[in-house]
């Protein structure tokens, strides 16, 4: 059996009477691009909360790594992208450098210091996300797009299995989309990782991403990409609550 | 000065107080503006001198001198740092709430303490606005123990205070402890104030926090950056302060604080001015 990196059983979450997650079941494997979609309140980023352990769900259980949630410790083998990611306080003074150096604070620990060998990886991970034109440049000054692949960089530094990713490419225009599902496509089959990422950009992951999840309070649908552009209009606006054209991306 | 420096003891304590509080003032400050909490300073210096006015009244009426007013000073602001944290959990959504609490809490007991003891005195003048002449020889060694302490703490969270600092859910997800680091950041941001008190002054402490760094931020791309050149302006701002302060006589607080608002309007200018010659080059 491959191993699971994720998995999610009979997740319910509600705030106070409002119902927001029932019987969740999901399980990501190794080596899987999931596009979770869904519409907005659908509970999506609820899911992501509880799966990075900033919520606690009503009830269910959760294994990261195969590991139960409350055992889980490993917070450096996970990677998150925040869907907030581009609303941080843009007169910050700080480099590119410095903020894919804060990717490793976790990692390497309390009372210990920033050696030569954790700056190779911080400028490894910067080349990664083919930022290194900007090292040293203030990451304020950078466009929305670059803005992103730094904080991308910010998480694949501490090398994790898996990465995260919460409407990313909010705020970023459409040229530069492309090109980020680009790297992430590549991360995905290159360097083996395994990759969760939340959208209502519906088009995407017919060319991208490998496996698709359907959030509208439970999971309506989870399987590979191919099956999920075969379902048909009518049952995309029942997973949706309302019509939906599916919209297939031409890239050619 | 200088040759006044070599005679006087006390002068020389002044001018190496001086220079320390030049190094740890902005060196939190830094972490203190980028997290727009640059008010949370007002709010402990004003607590700070409640304790400093409750240190003066206990030796005023109780004739205890053990009990110096620079320690019952660093132990209310540490207490109101404290209590602004709590404040942020009671108030949920209001998370500046706590700083004009803690801040008239921290007059209004001033005011009470001053009262009792009679009256304000030259001792108090000299907490309001700094002095060139206050700084004791116990005051002085007291404050190279906190101010390297305060060094070494931040030198051994520097990365997590700054990761904190960037982007706290990031900080929380990468599982680092957030809310201790935060607690530990305001504990020493409370120990810098009081310490820094003695030199300019409890009305003026925020200033030497906060303008430098605003200078710094004008002009660098890079945090660590910020941090050198905010002290460096600093250090600028106390030394000519301290200086011109004795002579002109003027409590250093006020001088201090002029010098470092110049700096800072050169800043300004100077940014504006590189700005103007980019754009006709």
């Amino acid at each position: 059996m491959q191993d699971s990196v994720i998995r999610l059983e009979n997740i319910g979450f509600a705030y106070g009477e409002r119902q927001v997650l029932k019987n969740v079941h999901l399980d990501i494997k190794r080596g899987m691009f999931m596009g979770l979609v869904g519409p907005n309140g659908g509970g999506k980023t609820t899911l992501i909360k509880i799966i990075l352990g900033l919520l606690k769900p009503d009830n269910g259980s959760i294994f990261l790594l195969n590991e139960p949630m409350n055992e889980f410790k490993d917070w450096n083998r996970i990677g998150f992208v925040s869907q907030k990611a581009n609303t941080f306080n843009k007169g910050f003074p700080a480099t590119v450098y410095e903020v894919v150096s804060m990717g490793l604070t976790a990692k390497i620990g309390y009372f210990k210091f920033f050696k030569k060998h954790h700056k190779e990886k911080v400028l490894e991970a910067i080349r990664l996300v083919d930022m290194e034109k900007y090292t040293y440049r203030n990451i304020g000054n950078l466009s929305g797009g670059q803005q992103q692949r730094v904080f991308i960089a910010r998480a694949l530094v501490s090398e994790p299995e898996l990465l995260i990713l919460d409407e990313p490419t909010v705020g970023i225009d459409y040229k530069n989309v492309d090109r980020f599902y680009e790297l992430l496509h590549e991360l995905n089959v290159k360097n083996n990782l395994t990759l969760l990422l939340v959208t209502h950009d519906t088009g995407v992951m017919t060319k991208y991403a490998t496996h698709v999840a359907c959030l509208n309070q439970t999971l309506h649908f989870h399987g590979d990409s191919a099956a999920y552009t075969a379902l048909t209009t009518e049952q995309l606006s029942k997973i949706y609550g309302h019509p939906v054209q599916a919209i297939v991306h031409n890239h050619d | 000065m200088l040759a006044d420096l070599l005679q006087f003891t006390f002068l020389r304590h002044t001018f190496l107080t001086g220079l320390l509080v030049g190094i740890i003032a902005p060196l939190l400050g830094t972490f203190l503006v980028v997290r727009r909490l640059s008010l949370l300073a007002d709010a402990l210096s004003h607590v700070t001198l409640a304790g400093i006015s409750f240190g003066l009244l206990l030796e005023k009426t109780m004739l205890v001198s053990f009990l110096n007013p620079l320690y019952s000073g660093m132990t209310f602001s540490v207490i109101g740092a404290i209590l602004i944290e709590k404040l942020r959990h009671v108030y949920k959504g209001y998370q500046e709430i706590g700083i004009p609490i803690i801040l008239s809490g921290g007059v209004g007991l001033s005011v009470i303490f001053i009262a009792l003891a009679n009256g304000f005195n030259n001792d108090l003048f000299n907490y309001l606005f700094g002095s060139v002449s206050a700084v004791s020889q116990q005051d002085f060694w007291t404050i190279i123990i906190m101010a390297s302490f305060i060094i070494a703490v931040i030198r051994i969270f520097y990365k997590e205070l700054l990761t904190l600092s960037f982007d706290e859910e990031h900080a929380t997800v990468s599982g680092i402890h957030s809310k201790r680091i935060h607690f530990l950041f305001i504990v020493l941001t409370a120990l810098v104030i009081a310490v820094s008190i003695r030199i300019v002054g409890v009305l003026l402490v925020s200033a030497l926090m906060t303008l430098p760094v605003a200078s710094a931020m004008r002009i660098s791309h890079s945090f660590k950056q910020t941090i050198v050149l905010s002290i460096v302006f600093a250090e600028i701002a106390v030394i000519v302060g301290l200086i011109s302060g004795y002579y002109l006589s003027i409590p250093p607080g006020g001088t201090i604080v002029v010098v470092a608002i110049l700096i800072l309007l050169l800043s300004i200018s100077v940014k504006r001015f590189s700005y103007i010659l980019s754009k006709e080059g």
